[in-house]
């Protein structure tokens, strides 16, 4: 790290460094978000402290609870750390941490969600490659799923230990609108457009569909492609082979969504209404809808909003079969889980490591199971009869169990660059802005 | 000129006892030091710069602002944001006249009243989008429409808001101009016969003239840079269609970390919001600070 630092310094000449730039500007507004993490001692100077910065959401009393466990544990004396939670409200949160880490108050430990999520950190050598770590530590090597850890990776590599929940994306269904109408959840292509059909007649609409977040409307094209041309197709793009989206499944999948559009699959209004708002949940709960492509923390947030509609009425499926697609039923799309990654600056590497080992433990993978979430432990399966609604829980660890392929979401295994651009170009897709070939084509040229 | 009631303020070489210095403007420089010049500046360097926000900034000499021009979702951006600007100047400065000289009446309702209209400048904008955001939801709002859906929709649903929070402030502003004029032309026009609309057209507005230009100035200057409304209530959209360049920038800054071009997006808009109020000013002949009471 200090060979690359100095090497950095000498090859940009009489540049400005980074440091100048955030210590003449330190009261700009680069940085006017960062009071929250700016009193505290950052890696720079804090000695035994480890900061950790977390996505603060429900979920966050698992790692709340995590800290208060390990700062009393044998691990942080003999390591002399303790951990500080520091935690950033969701929707600020890549663009906080991405500011953070080039200033002195850089957290020691960091939420993300790996692959593309972290590309930029690994190229500034802003993370630690944690791949012979685990290989060396037996806690870590056999404690979680390797699918899951690997899924992860940056070419090969491991940067990250699995922290939170399981989040494929779910086809969720209102039972009883299907009751009163006579359906059962589609499991072929066909069956789901012949339910569309049926449904436009009776006034419902057939999906919920968060069009304003776009990111919704991107779990529909993964498993489009998925389904027809199977996990090869995206896994090329995410190579860097921007050719990949001129394959025929992109092609044919944007040709699908069109047909939906067109046939008010998604209703009329979709493009203004937001998932984050909560807008598309309660479209779905209040029977406006009938299905919900998901993640599965829609039954999470469906039992903080609509807890009747969560324990009465909200049923679950996997994506349905394309008929004459290659992909295999089985396949999943969605967020593996989330990660913890160190930052190469701190202080107390030892402690940060200790700290991580907690996510293997089996009172932390009992937290997440209280939570509602199938933690991505080894030891997962045995907890699952703990959980709110054990068959939920089943369902979800079976269905990433035996999928053959986990496609990690593309907009984070793009990253923040290529991923933000893809939104706006599938937005377009879903608005009726650009036609299919355009969308493909558009793509082609995202650099 | 030899009224000492009200032009007493500014007159030269009158020397008089406690008068401030220098040392009194200090702290206004400073803050302004600190938290305008060194900044621009600092984003004028990076806009030679590709900085991602973690290394260090890389300079790339011009191909930001070649870039800038090459851009097609600038070129749309900017069509954009003209026509906000020229569509929020319209509908704030015909609304907050007519508002403003109503108001100027010394009638007890009308004072009351014009606090009452006040009441929307005093939010924050971010809390005004959210409340705009939350009556126009197509399935659970007032209208439940797609407003937000279609880019006219949209387009006009952020004209509305911006004007619904700045008309207030704009009122104001016409309300104490028109206060300002004496009530002794109104008399002569009356006298002469003039009604209320011959009065309004060649009394209130010439008269208006150096209030009309501060009043355009900040409306301009701010809807080039309007930017919370935009992210609250469309995020840009539908698509990009109500992708204003403050909004370019942000996306280009926060979204995709590209510094560099976020930071020459931000100089183009300083230039060119400095430009243009420095035309506005020459062509209204505001700079020449002529009175609007020559020959009275």
């Amino acid at each position: 790290m200090e060979s690359n630092r100095g090497r950095s310094t000498g090859s940009t000449g009489t540049a400005f460094s980074r440091r100048w730039v955030l210590g003449a500007g330190a009261s700009a507004l680069l940085t006017t978000g960062l009071s929250a993490c700016g009193s505290g001692e950052g890696s720079g100077g804090g000695g035994d402290t480890v900061t950790a910065f977390v996505y603060g959401d429900d979920a966050v009393k698992v790692q709340t609870a995590a800290v208060a466990r390990f700062n009393k544990s044998a691990a942080a004396k003999s390591t002399k750390g303790k951990v500080k939670l520091e935690k950033i409200p969701g929707s600020d949160y890549s663009a906080k941490l991405r500011t953070a880490m080039g200033s002195p108050s850089a957290p020691d430990v960091f939420f993300n969600w790996g692959g593309g999520s972290i590309k930029a950190y690994q190229e500034a050598d802003k993370i630690v490659d944690l791949t012979d770590i685990i290989e060396n530590d037996p806690v870590l090597k056999n404690g979680f799923l390797p699918s899951v850890l690997a899924a992860g990776d940056l070419k090969g590599r491991h940067y990250g230990i699995p922290m939170r929940g399981m989040q494929p994306v779910i086809l969720f269904y209102n039972k009883t609108v299907f009751a009163e109408q006579k359906l059962q959840p589609p499991t072929t292509w066909d069956q789901l457009l012949d339910i569309n059909t049926k449904l436009k007649k009776a006034k419902i609409t057939s999906f919920a569909l968060g069009g304003s977040d776009l990111w919704p409307e991107l779990m529909w094209l993964e498993y489009l492609v998925d389904r027809i041309g199977g996990p090869e197709v995206f896994r090329r793009i995410q190579d860097g082979d921007a050719e990949g989206w001129g394959d025929p499944a992109m092609l044919k999948a944007a040709e699908m969504v069109k047909q939906l559009v067109d046939d008010d699959a998604f209703g009329s209004k979709f493009t203004s209404v937001s998932y984050v708002n909560g807008g598309a949940p309660a479209v779905f709960a209040k029977g406006k809808a009938a299905m919900h492509l998901m993640g599965s923390w829609e039954y999470s947030t469906q039992l903080g909003k609509f807890p009747d509609f969560a324990k009465s009425s909200l049923g679950w499926a996997a994506f349905p079969k394309i008929e004459d697609g290659t992909g295999d039923v089985r396949n999943v799309v969605g967020n593996p889980t989330n990660y913890w990654s160190i930052n190469p600056r701190t202080q107390n590497k030892d402690a940060a490591i200790a700290f991580l080992k907690d996510c293997a433990s089996e009172a932390y993978a009992k937290d997440l199971v209280a939570l509602g979430d199938v933690p991505t432990t080894s030891n997962a399966a045995a907890l699952l009869s703990s959980a709110p609604n054990p068959e939920y829980a089943t369902f979800q660890y079976d269905l990433v169990q035996q999928a053959p392929a986990f496609t990690l979401s593309w907009d984070q295994a793009l990253g923040d660059e290529l991923g933000t651009k893809m939104h706006t170009e599938i937005g377009k897709l879903f608005t009726g802005k650009s036609s299919p070939s355009e969308f493909v084509s558009a793509c082609k040229g995202l650099k | 000129m030899s009224s000492t009631v009200t032009s007493g303020g500014g007159r030269a070489g009158k020397i008089r006892a406690g008068r401030p210095g220098a040392v009194w403007a200090l702290p206004a420089v400073l803050f302004f030091t600190f938290f305008a010049v060194v900044p621009m500046a600092l984003a004028f360097y990076l806009s030679f710069t590709k900085w991602d926000g973690l290394g260090d900034p890389k300079p790339v000499g011009l191909a930001n602002w070649q870039k800038l021009l090459d851009d097609p979702r600038l070129t749309q951006s900017l069509g954009i944001t003209v026509l906000l600007t020229v569509a929020s100047w319209a509908f704030q400065t015909v609304v907050a006249l007519l508002l403003g000289v109503w108001a100027a009446g010394r009638q007890r309702n009308r004072a009351v009243l014009s606090a009452i209209f006040f009441v929307p400048f005093l939010l924050s904008s971010t809390a005004i989008s959210i409340l705009f955001y939350a009556l126009l939801d197509p399935n659970f709002g007032i209208i439940q429409k797609d407003t937000l859906g279609s880019s006219s929709g949209a387009f006009l649903a952020i004209v509305f808001v911006g004007g619904w929070q700045f008309i207030p402030f704009h009122t104001l502003i016409y309300q104490g101009g028109a206060r300002q004029i004496p009530q002794v032309l109104y008399q002569a026009a009356a006298i002469d016969g003039a009604g209320r609309y011959r009065q309004f057209f060649s009394i209130t507005l010439p008269q208006l003239r150096h209030t009309i230009t501060t009043s355009t100035v900040l409306i301009v200057v701010g809807s080039l840079t309007y930017f919370e409304t935009v992210l609250i209530l469309t995020k840009g959209g539908p698509g990009t269609d109500t992708a204003i360049l403050p909004y370019l920038m942000y996306e280009a800054g926060f979204k995709t970390y590209d510094f560099g071009y976020a930071s020459a997006i931000a100089s183009a808009l300083v230039l060119a919001a400095t430009g243009l109020s420095l035309v506005l000013i020459r062509l209204s002949g505001f700079g020449g600070m002529r009175s609007t009471r020559e020959g009275m």
